[in-house]
């Protein structure tokens, strides 16, 4: 199918999502509001941790809120974009992934066009303003490097998240009730990437950086917007290497998809 | 290629010793548990010409839906061929599935929340038809199965037999040269379930469109189909017409005879009474030993003959007596 052709059927598909979610606007504002409230209630625990501490990991709240803001962004978009997947076994188990299978569309591009979560836009907004306290409250010596670092890097990230949203929503495939297993790396994941690596031990700051590597959307780049040295001694080239790394991971993604796709089909179930 | 082309009707489905075999693990004791094979499909061959009207059907669990499912390229079958509009389903889906249209009774190819009209707008896109193409059918199957009432009324406001129409015309827009209905009667009333016979006959009568159809009412299968696969235990037991399939399964006829008057059991060669009910009496006859015709010639001579009608043995029965006796 053709970047062109499959971008004209998305549009079409996400307008009807789109339109019938705007039907029930009170229910939408609602649901926006409160996803807006509840993830400032959520940085807000940050903001008092810092009342009683300096610094964290050697990170000021202003640096941590840059991370934040980077990860948040991501995760939003990835959510409100792909995050249907993760209930793709509801519809393995009533069978209405057969439907899928008999368009000429391919699977994921499907699953993608099914559903464009509004609410989650309060997410996003939220992240937005916490990334523009960042980039006010920071120190950040900007330069042409770091003006073009930031937006690759944010929408790297929202590449991450929704490659780990498909690879959690593939597990589903095997594993019946997998859905939470997913979760902890989807939104664990956007939890942890919150905060700089070094406030956790050796084994989970590894799973970050390297199983799903979410350190390399935030983290990494954060230590050079912040032209912090890395107390950590990773090579500095891990700090540009976002884009490599997204393009691995989600080629990865979509090579797992495929593999779980034809299990599907030789096992029916 | 040369222009000796063949003048036999193309094949749509072609399936040669096609085997679908599923693992499932059963529980043996409290944590053991032990692997067991099951053939859902065990070596079918048969082919569907183009323009054909074909049921398929069996009791739950014989293997139909996973036939169908080979067919349609969901399922990769574990051995045989299976070749569908020319193309290999399991390595050609996406090409395939222009060619297909496959109604579910139990899955909707429509939008839930959206009128039926939207739906059939975004299929539009899916399959990239041609926008005049597109309002042709669409307004075929309006007209032929009565859509305009309910074109814009949300999916999940609409009565099953609405539905349905909206299903079938959803598989259709596209001018799929295979339609694959599975259950399509499923649950319906009995005017939707003749609006949709109706619409299937026109539909093979009008474009040649090759039909399978698999049901449980198999008086669908006999107001539309002309021939009939019959599969039981993933092995098919019957592939021909209707009266084939009598013939071989279900010889007797009846002839019902209403008499002037109350008589004694009528006595005639090649057919015995089995109920006597005041004038009337049921005779039962084989095929392959008389015809209704001699039957009548003679009864009517002997007898003050009245009324008379022949039954012949429900379809029902037949294949119900084939699963019994596993043919």
């Amino acid at each position: 199918m053709h970047v062109s052709e499959a971008w004209t059927m998305y549009r079409h598909l996400i307008g009807a999502r789109v339109r019938s979610q705007l039907q029930y606007r009170t229910s939408l504002a609602l649901d926006f509001s409160v996803s807006f409230v509840v993830t400032f209630l959520d940085f807000a625990v940050v903001v008092v941790l810092f009342q009683h501490l300096p610094a964290l990991g050697g990170w000021t709240l202003p640096e941590i809120a840059l991370l934040y803001g980077m990860s948040g962004i991501g995760i939003a978009i990835a959510d409100m974009v792909i995050g249907q997947v993760e209930d793709i076994h509801v519809d393995i188990r009533s069978g209405q992934f057969d439907v899928v299978l008999l368009r000429p569309v391919p699977t994921l591009l499907q699953v993608m066009a099914s559903d464009l979560a509004l609410r989650r836009i309060g997410r996003v907004l939220q992240s937005v303003a916490v990334l523009v306290y960042a980039l006010a409250a920071a120190d950040i010596a900007w330069n042409p490097a770091r003006v073009a670092l930031l937006p690759v890097a944010v929408v790297c990230g929202a590449f991450v998240f929704g490659a780990t949203f498909v690879l959690g929503a593939c597990l589903t495939f095997w594993v019946v009730g997998s859905t939470e297993v997913a979760s902890t790396f989807t939104y664990g994941g956007n939890q942890m990437t919150s905060y700089p690596l070094t406030v956790f031990g050796p084994w989970l700051r590894r799973m970050l950086a390297f199983a799903v590597p979410l350190a390399f959307v935030t983290y990494f780049p954060g230590l050079y917007l912040l032209n912090k040295p890395d107390p950590l001694g990773y090579p500095q080239w891990f700090q540009f290497a976002a884009p490599l790394v997204t393009a691995v991971f989600v080629v990865t993604a979509g090579l797992v998809w495929r593999t779980a796709v034809r299990h599907y089909r030789s096992t029916g179930s | 290629m040369s222009d000796t082309v063949s003048s036999t009707v193309r094949d749509i489905v072609r399936v040669e010793d096609v085997r679908k075999t599923f693992t499932v693990w059963r529980k043996r004791g409290r944590v053991r548990r032990e692997r067991v094979v099951v053939d859902a499909v065990d070596g079918i061959t048969f082919s569907i010409a183009a323009g054909e009207t074909v049921g398929y059907v069996g009791p739950n669990g014989a293997g139909k839906s996973t036939t169908i499912k080979m067919l349609t390229g969901i399922l990769v079958p574990t051995s045989g061929l299976v070749r569908t509009c020319d193309l290999e389903p399991s390595r050609e889906r996406v090409e395939l599935a222009r060619r297909i249209g496959v109604v579910f009774g139990q899955r909707s190819l429509l939008w839930w929340d959206l009128p039926l009209a939207d739906s059939f707008d975004l299929l539009r896109h899916i399959y990239r038809v041609p926008a005049p193409a597109h309002a042709a059918r669409l307004a075929e199957c309006t007209e032929l199965l009565e859509l305009d009432p309910f074109l814009a009324t949300p999916v999940r406001q609409l009565s099953l037999g609405q539905r349905m129409r909206g299903e079938m015309t959803a598989a259709l827009l596209h001018g799929p040269e295979l339609l694959v209905l599975d259950e399509p009667t499923v649950g319906l009333d009995v005017v939707s379930k003749a609006k949709v016979r109706t619409f299937l006959r026109d539909l093979n009568a009008q474009h040649g469109t090759t039909v399978l159809l698999t049901s449980h009412d198999l008086s669908d299968i006999e107001h539309l189909c002309n021939r009939l696969l019959i599969v039981d235990h993933g092995r098919l037991v019957h592939d021909g017409s209707l009266d084939a399939l009598r013939d071989r399964y279900g010889g007797e006829r009846t002839l019902v005879i209403d008499l002037t008057e109350p008589g004694p059991p009528i006595d005639v060669a090649g057919a015995t009474v089995h109920r006597i009910d005041g004038p009337r009496q049921w005779l039962r006859f084989r095929r392959a030993e008389t015809t209704a015709a001699a039957l009548v010639a003679e009864i009517a001579a002997r007898y003050p003959l009245r009324d008379l009608s022949i039954e012949e043995p429900a379809i029902e029965d037949i294949v119900h007596r084939i699963y019994v006796d596993g043919a």
